[in-house]
């Protein structure tokens, strides 16, 4: 297992060093979007008001709290990115992004899209809101604000993770690899627990 | 008979809300702690190094442990020898779930089913979800409230076998669940199942399982081998925590049972995450409120 510690922008030369079961951790911008965002930006045609190059995104809908201009984090949690699939690829190959960020994995069209530009899916651990929220040490700025809590937030963060590399660009998959094992095991499970 | 301020109660419900998902019970603490120490696989183990360090971030800053805050489910027990006034109560934990979600204030869930509106309340009609029940010969009443998360509930699983198909097809349709799961339901987490009773009481039984503090068995010596069948049965997938691999995919399962009709045998899955959150307040008719988990 290689550990990471990385910072923003990432190259695509530095993504493809990446291997499923690497942990990473980085520092730097790391944008947050949801369901909506992508809706506004690929259903209905909204060019995003800042560059994604090079940049990781994170699956979020986030609490926050504005006094005057300034945002603050509440509670900053991710989300299952199953639900977000069909944007990725799009993601990736017209906006430049280097790494998804999220839980429970995306499928075989991202796959593919990873290995053709150089881009990763890196798993947080579910459920560690309080974790991910402290590591967040500004709110940099929220785009399309209407949308909020599922608008574009630019994250300033530091030693951000852990995150497991989950999809890499060589067409690696962790949890297909997962399954694939739990099901190699299965027959045996069954007959142990005596239901073949 | 003395009348009691249901305004504790209100209070109460707020409270076990916030209590919920900031403080999780010492036996789930417990179990992921074993699980870290059981854990052989250096990356998974990093992710329940992870999970322990949320649970004592959330300690110190008082905040959310997960940012899901959830449905809220009460599970009213009303001891027999006071007159409580059930639809008062009922009133009350609406209010206090409400109250939680706006003066805490966290993310509200609660959303209508056809046009999508979310009131950000985390109520609505029909909800809080409201169990009563009872508890002979005391006087106070007991309130359990389970915050409950969507990446777990959405894995839900219910099905009608038949008495042809035996508890074989029982145990493989619990496993078969787990795994189809993967990595939605937060793993490792508390495996509820209800076995038996109608449709809609098999559900609630497994509604049940998960609320049961991690390290109880079920009373029934049959069942509780079951458990431990099918919990073994489980680590053994490798799912590991947050489906990424490793030695431990679950930290229980629960199994409560009902009577069930000759002709049927009904099974539901209930999933819990791994922050298997829930509160418990017993309250007085003199007002006295005791907390737990």
């Amino acid at each position: 297992m290689a550990q990471h510690h990385l910072q923003t922008p990432f190259s695509e030369e530095l993504i493809r060093t990446l291997k499923v079961g690497d942990i990473v951790y980085f520092d730097g911008t790391l944008f947050g979007i949801r369901d909506l965002t992508q809706i506004y930006m690929f259903d209905q045609h909204h060019e995003p008001p800042v560059s994604l190059k090079g940049m990781p995104c994170i699956h979020t809908a986030p609490s926050l709290k504005k006094t005057g201009d300034k945002w603050a984090p509440i509670c900053v949690g991710t989300t299952t990115s199953g639900r977000m699939d069909r944007f990725t690829p799009a993601l990736i190959e017209t906006y430049g992004v280097r790494a998804v960020i999220g839980k429970g994995g995306l499928y075989e069209g991202s796959l593919q899209a990873m290995k053709k530009c150089g881009a990763v899916y890196l798993a947080i651990v579910g459920g560690a809101a309080s974790l991910e929220t402290q590591q967040i040490e500004e709110v940099e700025a929220v785009y399309w604000e209407h949308l909020h809590p599922e608008a574009l937030y630019q994250f300033r963060v530091k030693d951000f993770g852990p995150l497991t590399v989950a999809m890499d660009s060589h067409g690696g998959h962790l949890y297909q690899g997962v399954k694939a094992e739990a099901n190699r095991r299965l027959p045996e499970i069954y007959k142990r627990l005596g239901v073949e | 008979m003395s009348k009691v301020d249901y305004g504790i109660i209100e209070e109460t419900a707020k409270e076990l809300y916030i209590r919920a998902l900031c403080d999780l019970p010492p036996d789930v603490r417990r179990a992921l702690k074993n699980a870290y120490a059981r854990e052989t696989k250096p990356n998974a183990k990093e992710v329940f190094k992870a999970m322990l360090k949320a649970v004592d971030i959330a300690d110190q800053k008082k905040t959310l442990v997960c940012q899901d805050t959830g449905l809220p489910i009460y599970m009213v027990k009303l001891g027999s020898l006071f007159h409580w006034d059930g639809a008062e109560i009922k009133d009350r934990l609406s209010v206090g779930a409400r109250r939680a979600t706006q003066e805490f204030p966290f993310r509200g869930s609660s959303t209508h089913p056809v046009t999508r509106v979310n009131p950000q309340t985390s109520v609505g009609k029909n909800l809080p979800v409201v169990y009563i029940d009872f508890i002979k010969n005391v006087e106070y009443m007991e309130i359990l409230m389970i915050p409950k998360g969507s990446g777990s509930e959405n894995m839900s699983t219910m099905k009608m076998f038949i008495p042809a198909d035996g508890v074989k097809a029982v145990k493989k349709f619990i496993l078969d669940t787990f795994i189809a799961s993967g990595a939605n339901p937060c793993p490792p987490g508390i495996i509820g199942v209800g076995l038996g009773g109608t449709a809609d009481l098999v559900m609630r039984l497994a509604k049940e399982a998960i609320a049961r503090p991690l390290g109880q068995r079920n009373e029934d010596p049959e069942i509780a081998k079951m458990e431990e069948e099918l919990e073994e049965a489980i680590n053994a997938t490798g799912i590991g925590p947050m489906g990424l691999g490793g030695d431990v995919s679950t930290l229980g399962v629960h199994i409560e049972m009902a009577y069930t009709h000759i002709t049927q045998n009904p099974v539901a899955v209930n999933t819990q995450c791994w922050p298997a959150r829930r509160a418990r307040a017993r309250i007085y008719p003199d007002g006295r409120i005791e907390y737990g988990y």
